[in-house]
């Protein structure tokens, strides 16, 4: 006992310290921790396992189908008219669509922002109020303002002495319809990051280009455009997985919640609840998952890789 | 990892604003407000349309004035009286409150631990909480569903608050934010508080915590904000009315068989204008906050 004592003597204050810091941070870390793994990382598993299997919680078993469900989704992706072609179809859309037309305007809004002084601060908190209301709220706000006969845009379009529209109700209108109301509502959050982005550009950069009579334009694309990458690829990443994981403004925003009409505004996300929750076909839908799941892991990897190559 | 931690990216270093060039014309300017103010205007419409709509008695709905001719408050009357909006208000603010309130701490502390404590397997479980923003949340909700119909302990899930909330009382994403605060944190301070005797928890509680009160701030506000307006995992979570949350309740209105705008529009309203308050009185923390990091619900 004693010689245990003559040997830890030597040894310095931190030693202890140190074996007590890291039972602390155990201690501290144990609910997180298990959360993580349960709540996380075991329903990650646990989807992958699903998918393997042909799910469905009213049955009584569960048998395992290997590769089936994915053979399906596969097989409907190459049918005409399926419903799950339709929702990886509009789902590309509304990315391909949606993610450059909100950032150019987004854009466009910030560098007027940029410039101006007076009422800065209220035009920026005014472009950025749809993005904290509720998804729901404001999309049966635009559901009505689509209406035929009183909604607003038909008001308009009637005092213009232009054709009324039928917006939602037309399979070629519904989906630029529910975009419109996307690009609106997430525009002010690109605003506010590009803003930032435009911040740590160095004046003196522009102080050097006006010397040497740059035009706007070259100083646009010279200096801004150049400068500004960090903050549009990340941007680019965000929207397009948001855009991707599309599903509240379509659920409220056409009949029923269908997606509709003729599927024409459908995502991969409303077509894996309504195969999971409606139809419980869970382990289908837990394929489809997969799929976004690896779709989303692309954006993310090639985004990965852009932005290593430019640091090197 | 930048995409995860766009912070390093937009660190707020001295706010150099970009002045106005000498040649700036009076016409550009000019220009500028003009296209500013039409833009701010296709904000508000939708808005004001919402409020004016949930003003109107129900035989004005379909006429096609602006304003209401005969101003009311029979929607607002009949939404509280005769809907379950009351009892969604109250569950939406008690999941969001919840939820705030877990990952306020819960997210600090763990922030707290990452940037000031080293330990053996720090590496793997920070990878561990990493993989979890990989992942889409649509992915879970399956599984989640499942646990929550078959707990490990107790009784169902589905149609409790705690079922409501579970997904989020912990996020990644508040870890990060905390960890980039806590290392900001002077090591000469905590030591001093361990010479005099102050426990590991009384660091984190009265050292760590009062320095990191603008982050923990905003990660509150974005927490709330999320959890006010989410809406596919309460869909899925709940059955009954009862325990709707406000999107949820909002978006059942419309299963009757004619749309009641009116009263839609009166949902919308009291769903979206005391936030709207709220963000106004904290703007400058929210933009900040969103600047800073990136984070979003």
């Amino acid at each position: 006992m004693s010689k245990r004592n003559s040997r830890e003597k030597p040894r310095p204050f931190s030693w202890t310290l140190a074996k007590k810091k890291i039972v602390w941070a155990y201690i501290f870390l144990a609910i997180p921790i298990v959360f993580f793994a349960y709540i996380r990382v075991y329903p990650a598993l646990f989807a992958f396992q699903m998918s393997l299997h042909d799910y469905n919680p009213l049955a009584a078993e569960q048998p395992y189908v290997g590769l089936e469900n994915y053979d399906k989704v596969f097989e409907e992706l190459g049918k005409e008219k399926s419903i799950t072609k339709s929702a990886f179809q509009n789902t590309i859309a509304y990315v391909a669509l949606g993610v450059p037309i909100q950032l150019c305007l987004a854009l466009f809004i910030a560098l007027m922002l940029n410039e101006i002084r007076f009422m800065s601060t209220f035009y920026r908190i005014l472009f950025f109020l749809p993005f904290v209301t509720s998804t729901i709220a404001i999309a049966w706000v635009f559901r009505m303002l689509y209406q035929p006969r009183f909604g607003l845009f038909n008001v308009v379009l009637q005092l213009l002495s232009l054709p009324q529209q039928p917006f939602l109700r037309s399979t070629h209108q519904a989906l630029p319809s529910v975009l419109a109301l996307v690009i609106w509502q997430g525009m002010g959050f690109a605003v506010i990051i590009f803003l930032a982005g435009l911040k740590q550009i160095p004046r003196t950069y522009y102080e050097a280009a006006e010397v040497d009579g740059a035009s706007r334009w070259d100083t646009f694309w010279c200096i801004t455009f150049p400068l500004l990458n960090p903050s549009i690829v990340y941007l680019l990443v965000l929207q397009t997985i948001s855009f991707l994981r599309m599903f509240a403004p379509v659920v409220a925003m056409t009949e029923q919640g269908s997606g509709g009409p003729l599927n024409s505004t459908t995502t991969v996300v409303l077509r894996v609840y309504r195969e999971a929750f409606q139809s419980f076909n869970m382990g289908y839908a837990s394929s489809l998952t997969v799929v976004l799941f690896a779709m989303i892991l692309g954006v993310t990897i090639i985004q990965l890789s852009i932005t290593s190559r430019r640091i090197n | 990892m930048e995409s995860i931690t766009p912070s390093n990216i937009f660190k707020d270093q001295g706010r150099v604003r970009t002045v106005g060039k000498a040649g700036d014309s009076w016409a550009h300017k000019f220009f500028s407000y003009l296209l500013l103010t039409l833009i701010a205007f296709t904000m508000i419409v939708p808005f004001m349309w919402m409020l004016s709509t949930s003003l109107k008695p129900e035989k004005e709905i379909l006429r096609r004035n602006i304003f209401p001719i005969e101003p009311t408050m029979d929607n607002y009357a009949e939404v509280i009286n005769e809907t379950d909006l009351p009892l969604w208000y109250k569950n939406s603010f008690i999941v969001a409150v919840m939820s705030t309130v877990s990952v306020a701490f819960f997210d600090a502390l763990a922030g707290f631990v990452f940037a000031k404590y080293e330990f053996p397997g720090k590496r793997p479980i920070f990878i561990l909480f990493l993989t979890s923003l990989m992942v889409p949340t649509e992915m879970l909700l399956i599984p989640w569903f499942i646990m929550s119909s078959n707990p490990p302990i107790g009784p169902t899930w589905v149609d409790t608050y705690w079922g409501i909330a579970f997904p989020g009382v912990i996020t990644a994403a508040g870890i990060f934010l905390m960890r980039q605060f806590m290392q900001g944190v002077p090591d000469e301070l905590l030591d001093a508080g361990r010479i005099d005797g102050v426990s590991e928890f009384g660091l984190f509680w009265r050292v760590a915590v009062p320095l990191s009160l603008p982050a923990i701030g905003a990660l509150c506000i974005f927490n709330f904000l999320g959890n006010w307006n989410a809406f596919i995992w309460p869909l899925i979570a709940t059955s009954r009315s009862e325990m709707f949350t406000l999107p949820v309740g909002i978006q059942q209105f419309s299963s009757e068989a004619d749309t009641p705008w009116n009263l839609i529009m009166t949902g919308a309203s009291l769903s979206v204008v005391p936030l709207m308050i709220v963000v106004i009185i904290f703007q400058r923390y929210i933009i900040e906050g969103i600047a800073l990091t990136g984070l979003k619900g």
